[in-house]
């Protein structure tokens, strides 16, 4: 199991995409060259037509949950394991403020890195994300029209919730839910958030995470990642995700497993570990401004910092297994301390009056 | 009378909780319809993977309505004893009647409960069940507080009798009951309402969803068998994955399809297990057994008859056996060229458990045990210790990395790979047996010896450490680690003693632990020579040599201090494996309860010299169970009781032990010198098939008695007037006393 990963599991396993960065549903015409047939308005009951490369079916993605009232933020600019990581799920999924957002989230798994050869493993892939609070009851049907969307036919597969609870030991975070099967194969992760940061989640957050690689792969039918189109494979500069990609797997490989250098890591884990607890330990009122701010979110930053330079760490074999669970417990540690700060401000539903 | 249907519809519950749930709805249900005065005549619960269902039949339309008598104080009886009266039966004092009673005037409360509308009594008792269900695990959802498995959606909740249903108002956390559901989740689509269970199951059906998992399963189970027979093959029955599947189900649709070439070299397990705890597949053989197709069970009935379904599935197939295939060559490489030492180099970094180091420790401690186990199970000593020494090389291996429930048996293939002998790959697999009170006992003598040392290592180290199980607490499966060391002595008629092997074990532990405490001071002396400009070796030696041998003190220090502090001392370790030896007597009584052996022929066998010995001890008691299922048998007992008891209370009344040989000179009836000749013939045969451990001859012999001593208690009174007599007599019944207790101490015996 790779322990920092938010969601999926590793091996020929989670849900892995790969994304790319994605623009507001209002710049997709700008974006895709040739077929404005992705904006068609998607009825349900419909047969939907088939998207033809990578990022036809996120941007799909992004105009369906779009569509339906999510925001579409965009992926969060530091390295994570996950797109739970992203502080629009890890935190927002605390407090009582409603939220719904929907975003593609690169993720990292050092330890997964195969040099670009493996048909369905990749060190850097793509997770599409979705957390709405509270979990609206019609989630499930909802998340149905999601697949209906980038051209799955409920009629002619067969998609099936099969248990698969949920829990990330550094994030101090656990849900119930499922796997969704679509022909035995997983295609997402479904979860209603029950704790996070060691918090009870009231309301309680639904959350998807959809393997983008792994799906794309399946609708377009392609057996090896690198081969899948990446862009519309009719227009004039035809990319596949191995022309994006295949080079860097290889460079990241190499660095991951061989070349970065522990010593450097290790100070680096040390120092991000320092500075979120120093951030969290400032008082809460800003002697310059004179207002109070909580700084929950850069101190969350140097806690995904921690987690990724463990991963790090691991992929380059110096952690023992009893060190594991020391380091993972000192994340968490971190984790923990973001969450209970950020349920001190005012996202995180703290109330001034309250408070006096 | 009225039938009450129940339906708690919501998102898909795990496949392993169902069965459960549904029985335990039925039971809260019905339980507190009962509770509440509502008699049925008869419940059936039902699930699938959205729902839970009860039907209750032949419910009355009221509960009974009751009347309560109670006494109370006397009238005259001080004001804080009608208070308390008043405040129990929840009644005004005017509403108290008074009556005559034996003691006087006395209040009496009459309590009257009219009888309740079934309906509010269903509401109730629903609303309870829901709100208290023993989900293994339960979430909220939303913005409710209510917990379930998963979401919660609908509630149907349903009365009818011949004049129509009427729905039971009932609302939970927002959520009203009605009388309608929905069916299956792709292949119907609307509200179905319905009026009673033949209603709601028949329109449910038509709706593709089998309320029934029974009927699930065995829908699945027959289809799967005739694709298979129709092509030639076999299924490979799977109890538990048949209940799992048919769980995950609404609407089972069995589809077969064929595992491609490439992945057919791999071992039989490998796909079998891959396939199964993946994809939740069936496996399907040929007729030489190899596994050359699966089987799989949609939820689905497409217009292309399962053709999409089966190819994403076969594709799946093939990306999990790659891995497979990439695990397994990966994995005969190194055995190839590394051999397991590759492997168990590794287990070094594995904590076996905190207190008892690492898996290599572990290892080396079972090689010893092994090896010196050997020779009493016929095995090569040399061959046994390597035998452990790799025996759990493959946890470290990447394919039971993947798939642990392939520990032992990747182990053969591993071993035979790497060129080690037959026996050698024969332990890796066979060591962990047996694991159960059923499953095949391990013969080959390497595998006895490997199979043996592992468990009783295991049992030692944590009795050494203190971690027993308790009443259901047993999180290191010793229980069953004990039933092995049973199965395996007896399966192998092993003849040794347990408290010695234990003892032995353990001492080894502790030695390993002194070895580490020198290794502690050795490097603290060095240090501090080096400080001084010492010799190490100079300084240790004096540590040792000093008057007060402050060195073997500092041992004895550290190690009372350590995590084997409770066997540290020679007391201490006797004790713990005497409380061990007991806890396998304990299993062992278990045990052979189950195989038909009556615990008091146990105990009566427990009571003799040697019980260390198992098989000596289970060879007795299968003598004594057979000799006392014979009227002989029966007999001799009964005469044996009433020469103990009559010799017994003797003895007590007289405060002497009768214990000196009786003089057949004293005899005087015919029957009581026949006894007589009978013992002095019996003794010595007895005596010697005892010797020879032939039990059952023995107590052949001993039968040979039972009619001499029944003639001599009809014949003779062994209290006589005579004192010479009386005592010469009693002193007889001291003989049949010893000679009958040469196999067991029949006095412990019931009956």
């Amino acid at each position: 199991m790779r322990v920092f990963a938010g969601k999926g599991r590793g091996a020929a396993g989670g849900p892995q995409a790969n994304g790319l960065t994605v623009s507001r549903p209002g710049s997709i015409e700008a974006l895709h060259v040739k077929t404005p047939r992705i904006m068609r308005p998607m009825a349900e009951q419909t047969r939907p037509d088939k998207p033809r490369s990578f990022q036809e079916i996120i941007l799909r993605l992004q105009a369906y949950w779009g569509g339906k009232g999510c925001a579409v933020l965009q992926p969060y600019d530091m390295e994570v394991g996950a797109g739970t990581f992203h502080p629009a799920t890890t935190l927002r999924a605390l407090g009582s403020k409603p939220w719904a957002a929907a975003y593609v989230q690169p993720s990292r798994r050092p330890t997964d890195g195969r040099y670009g050869d493996n048909p369905n493993r990749l060190q850097h892939y793509y997770q599409y994300q979705v957390l709405i609070k509270p979990s609206p009851p019609d989630l499930q049907e909802l998340y149905l029209g999601s697949l209906a969307a980038i051209g799955i036919d409920a009629t002619l597969h067969d998609i099936r919730f099969v248990e698969d609870d949920w829990e990330s030991p550094t994030l101090g975070a656990w849900g119930l839910g499922w796997e969704v099967w679509c022909d035995g194969m997983e295609v997402s992760q479904f979860t209603y958030f029950q704790q996070v940061g060691g918090h009870d989640c009231a309301p309680v957050s639904g959350e998807l995470t959809y393997g983008l690689e792994r799906l794309a792969m399946y609708v377009l039918g392609v057996d090896h990642v690198m081969d899948m189109p990446y862009n519309d494979p009719q227009t004039e500069i035809a990319l596949t995700y191995g022309d994006v990609f295949r080079q860097t797997e290889g460079e990241y490989s190499r660095w991951n497993f061989d070349v970065a250098d522990t010593e450097t890591l290790l100070q680096h884990f040390k120092d991000a570990e320092a500075e979120c607890e120093r951030i969290l330990a400032a008082p809460a009122e800003d002697p310059k401004t004179g207002r109070r701010i909580v700084m929950a979110h850069p101190a969350y930053d140097q806690c995904i910092k921690a987690s990724h330079l463990f991963n790090l760490l691991d992929a380059r074999g110096v952690i023992s297994v009893t060190e594991r669970q020391a380091y993972i417990g000192r994340v968490r540690a971190l984790a923990k301390q973001c969450a209970d700060a950020f349920v001190q401000t005012e996202a995180g539903g703290w109330v001034p009056e309250a408070a006096e | 009378m009225a039938d009450l249907l129940i339906e708690l519809f919501s998102e898909e519950i795990p496949a392993r909780m169902q069965r459960k749930a549904a029985e335990d709805l039925k039971k809260l249900v019905t339980d507190g319809l009962v509770e509440a005065g509502l008699t049925y005549s008869g419940a059936r619960a039902f699930s699938t993977p959205r729902r839970l269902a009860l039907a209750v039949d032949g419910l009355p339309a009221k509960s009974p309505a009751t009347r309560e008598e109670r006494k109370g104080p006397r009238v005259d009886a001080p004001e804080k004893a009608l208070e308390g009266f008043l405040r129990s039966t929840g009644l005004e004092k005017s509403q108290l009647e008074e009556r005559d009673d034996k003691k006087g005037r006395v209040f009496f409360a009459v309590i009257e409960k009219p009888g309740r509308e079934a309906a509010g009594i269903v509401a109730e008792v629903l609303e309870a069940a829901v709100r208290g269900f023993p989900w293994p695990k339960s979430m909220r959802w939303g913005a409710g507080s209510l917990r379930w498995v998963r979401p919660l959606h609908s509630i149907l909740c349903i009365l009818s009798d011949e004049s129509g249903a009427q729905v039971v108002p009932l609302e939970i956390d927002g959520i009203a009951a009605g009388d309608v559901t929905q069916g299956h989740r792709f292949l119907s689509s609307g509200a179905i309402s319905v009026a009673n269970f033949e209603d709601y199951e028949a329109k449910l059906k038509r709706a593709k969803v089998v309320l029934s998992a029974e009927e699930r399963a065995e829908t699945i189970a027959h289809d799967a068998a005739q694709l298979a027979f129709a092509k030639g093959l076999e299924l490979v029955e799977d109890k538990g994955l048949l209940a799992e599947v048919s769980g995950l189900v609404e609407w089972p649709v069995v589809l077969m399809g064929e595992i491609e070439e490439q992945f057919r070299g791999l071992p039989p397990e490998v796909l079998q297990t891959s396939m199964k705890e993946h994809q939740k597949f069936f496996s399907v053989k040929n007729a030489q057994g190899g596994i050359v197709s699966f089987v799989t069970v949609a939820n689905m009935e497409t217009r292309d008859n399962g053709a999409t379904i089966l190819a994403g599935n076969q594709k799946v197939l093939a990306a999990r056996l790659s891995d497979a295939k990439f695990f397994w060559e990966n994995d005969l490489r190194v055995a190839k060229s590394e051999g397991m030492e590759a492997w168990t180099a590794r287990l070094e970094n594995v904590t076996f458990h905190n207190k008892l180091g690492s898996q290599a420790d572990r290892i080396a401690r079972i090689a010893a045990l092994a090896e010196s186990l050997a020779p009493m199970v016929g095995a090569e000593p040399a061959l046994a210790g390597q035998a452990a020494r790799v025996a759990k090389a493959d946890l470290s291996s990447e394919m039971v990395f993947e798939f642990p429930e392939l520990q032992g048996l990747m182990g053969r293939y591993y071993s035979d790979a790497s060129g080690l002998p037959a026996e050698v790959a024969a332990a890796c697999e066979e060591h962990y047996s047996p694991l159960g009170p059923s499953d095949d006992v391990p013969t080959a003598p390497v595998s006895v010896a490997v199979a043996l040392a592992d468990k009783l290592d295991t049992l030692t180290g944590f009795w050494a450490i203190d971690e027993k199980p308790t009443g259901s607490k047993d999180p290191f499966a010793l229980r069953r680690a004990a039933l092995g060391v049973i199965r395996l002595v007896l399966g192998n008629e092993l003849r040794t003693s347990m408290s010695e092997l234990m003892a032995k074990h353990m001492a080894m532990l502790i030695d390993v632990q002194v070895d580490k405490i020198l290794e502690e001071l050795a490097t603290f002396d060095e240090i501090s020579a080096r400080w001084q400009g010492r010799e190490p070796d100079e300084v240790m030696a004096e540590r040792f040599e000093r008057e007060d041998a402050s060195g073997v003190k500092e041992v004895d220090q550290r190690l009372a201090k350590g995590q084997f502090a409770l066997v540290a001392s020679p007391a201490g370790l006797i004790l713990q494996v005497q409380n061990l030896v007991s806890f396998l007597h304990d299993r062992l009584k278990v045990h052979l309860r189950d195989q038909g052996i009556r615990h008091d022929v146990i105990d009566a066998c427990l009571a003799m010299p040697g019980k260390d010995d198992l098989t000596l001890l289970v060879k007795r008691a299968e003598a004594v169970q057979a000799f006392l299922s014979t009227d002989d048998g029966e007999n001799l007992v009964q005469g044996f009781k009433r020469a103990n008891n009559i010799l017994s209370q003797a003895e007590a009344a007289d405060g002497v032990e009768y214990s000196f040989g009786p003089d057949a000179k004293l005899a005087e009836a015919e029957q009581e010198k026949a006894l007589f000749a009978a013992l002095d013939a019996a003794e010595p045969s007895i005596a010697s098939a005892v010797e020879a451990e032939d039990f059952a001859a023995a107590m052949a012999r001993m039968a040979a008695l039972r009619a001499p001593i029944d003639g001599f208690f009809d014949a003779v009174q062994v209290n006589a007037d005579s004192d010479v007599l009386r005592r010469n007599r009693l002193n007889l019944l001291h003989r049949i006393r010893e000679t009958c207790s040469k196999v067991a101490d029949l006095s412990r015996l019931e009956g």
